[in-house]
């Protein structure tokens, strides 16, 4: 079951405005991905932390993810070594490290994980139907927010509902393997599934037909900058000019 | 499936930001508000049904199911596509803001595709028919979401090429059983109700 388990805290972060948070995540994420230099790359990671330790989150909780996403750097760590061109550092062979090929998978490595790791402290600790509200404030597109809202909503219904069908077939035991039994099953399953979804948002939408849904989606609760917020958005801002600095510094 | 964040040079990046909000536009468009509703617990129900891992051979898979995606949604595909990638994002962060564009377009542009390819079939009576389109939309789907995934490293950089081959060559396997599944899904739908995919 998928839960938002770092949404509930009371750090500073926690109890930030979403819509800043939101903000800052974005530019965080943008500046990271134009940085060029190691050393930029380094304080972006460093950065990334700071913010994951001001969001007090587990750190055994955080390690797990990132494992899980680094599946795909260690993937290029496999390859980008020998695959670019450059000065050898080591020859086996037709096999050639190229220092440039490291330098490339270390850089990727680097503003990955200090993407993930600012997204976590920032956006992992609200909970999504905060951050879709804090959106429909951001002025993103009403039916954008809407569909967040109602996906989110009706995941966890269809998540148990899905649940519920696999337990029932477990109980006739079945056992997942590469067979065409196994596809049927799965087949049958996941259409099951999307009739039921289907059923149940025709009538989610004639139920809100009856009580006059024309579109809108009317907005009940309302953020307030507070002076911590802004504190927030400068000690923030000021990081990543400052990581802009080192990169374009002529002496680094 | 997923670019992680990091990988991909910004001129990628922008380009594919800037087309996936097109089709976004597009697929909003075309949405009536009054389906909001619908096309949000099809979203759900897609993002449930891809943390399924179904097994191929000794490993296994995760499904994508966007060709199926294509033929019930068509263009509003970009919009739950774009929504199912916003949840993995801030949930387990797969992906990112800035791959978010590039992600999205890369399994949306497929879905379109072979939906608008494949829905001709299910006009017709002919049940056979409709269940090889089925197949070619799953299974196409899948090999075109991967070459785009392949072109959007190789465009990067070339000590990307090989890490693309091999992406696309991993997503065969997955193709075939997307294939299969697409094939199943749809005779459930056409077998149990068959307007809504008859409808479009």
């Amino acid at each position: 079951m998928i839960c938002e388990r770092f949404a509930s805290g009371k750090s500073i972060l926690h109890s930030a405005d979403p819509r800043v948070k939101i903000l800052l995540a974005v530019l965080y994420a943008f500046v990271t991905v134009g940085l060029e230099s190691q050393e930029g790359q380094i304080l972006a990671l460093l950065g990334g932390l700071l913010l994951v330790m001001a969001a007090r989150l587990s750190l055994k909780e955080i390690f797990r993810r990132l494992f899980v996403v680094n599946l795909f750097v260690m993937m290029l760590w496999l390859i980008l070594p020998w695959a670019t061109t450059g000065s050898g550092i080591v020859n086996w062979g037709p096999i050639i490290i190229t220092f440039e090929g490291i330098n490339l998978a270390f850089s990727i490595t680097l503003k990955c994980n200090a993407i993930i790791l600012a997204n976590l402290a920032l956006l992992s600790t609200s909970t999504i139907f905060s951050l879709a509200h804090a959106l429909a404030h951001l002025r993103v597109p009403s039916k954008i927010v809407q569909l967040i809202f109602f996906s989110w909503r009706y995941f966890h219904v269809i998540d148990s509902e899905f649940h519920r069908m696999n337990q029932a077939i477990k109980i006739r035991g079945f056992k997942p393997g590469s067979n065409l039994h196994t596809y049927r099953t799965y087949g049958h399953l996941i259409g099951t599934l999307f009739i039921k979804s289907l059923e149940r948002g025709e009538s989610v939408q004639k139920a809100m037909l009856c009580r006059g849904f024309d579109g809108t989606f009317w907005l009940l609760s309302h953020f307030r900058l507070r002076p911590s917020d802004i504190c927030l958005v400068g000690l923030a801002t000021a990081y990543l000019f400052f990581v802009i600095g080192v990169e374009w510094s002529p002496w680094r | 499936m997923h670019i992680s964040e990091g990988v991909l040079i910004a001129p990628v990046l922008l380009a594919g930001g800037g087309a996936a909000m097109l089709g976004l536009a597009i697929g909003l468009r075309r949405m009536d508000v009054q389906e909001i509703p619908k096309v949000a617990l099809l979203t759900a129900a897609f993002f449930v049904a891809s943390l399924v891992h179904i097994p191929i051979g000794p490993s296994n898979a995760h499904l994508v199911l966007n060709g199926i995606i294509g033929i019930m949604l068509g263009w509003t595909a970009f919009p739950a596509i774009f929504i199912g990638l916003v949840l993995q994002a801030v949930l387990f962060q797969f992906g990112g803001f800035t791959t978010l564009g590039v992600n999205t377009l890369n399994m949306a542009v497929p879905a379109v595709l072979m939906g608008a390819l494949a829905r001709p079939a299910f006009r017709s009576d002919s049940g056979l028919s409709a269940l090889v389109m089925a197949a070619v939309a799953g299974a196409g789907a899948i090999i075109l979401s991967a070459a785009m995934v392949a072109g959007s490293l190789s465009l990067s950089g070339d000590p990307f090429i090989p890490v693309s081959r091999l992406i696309f060559v991993a997503h065969i396997p997955i193709a075939i059983v997307e294939g299969i599944l697409s094939v199943l899904i749809i005779s459930v739908l056409l077998k149990t109700k068959p307007e809504v995919i008859r409808n479009y």
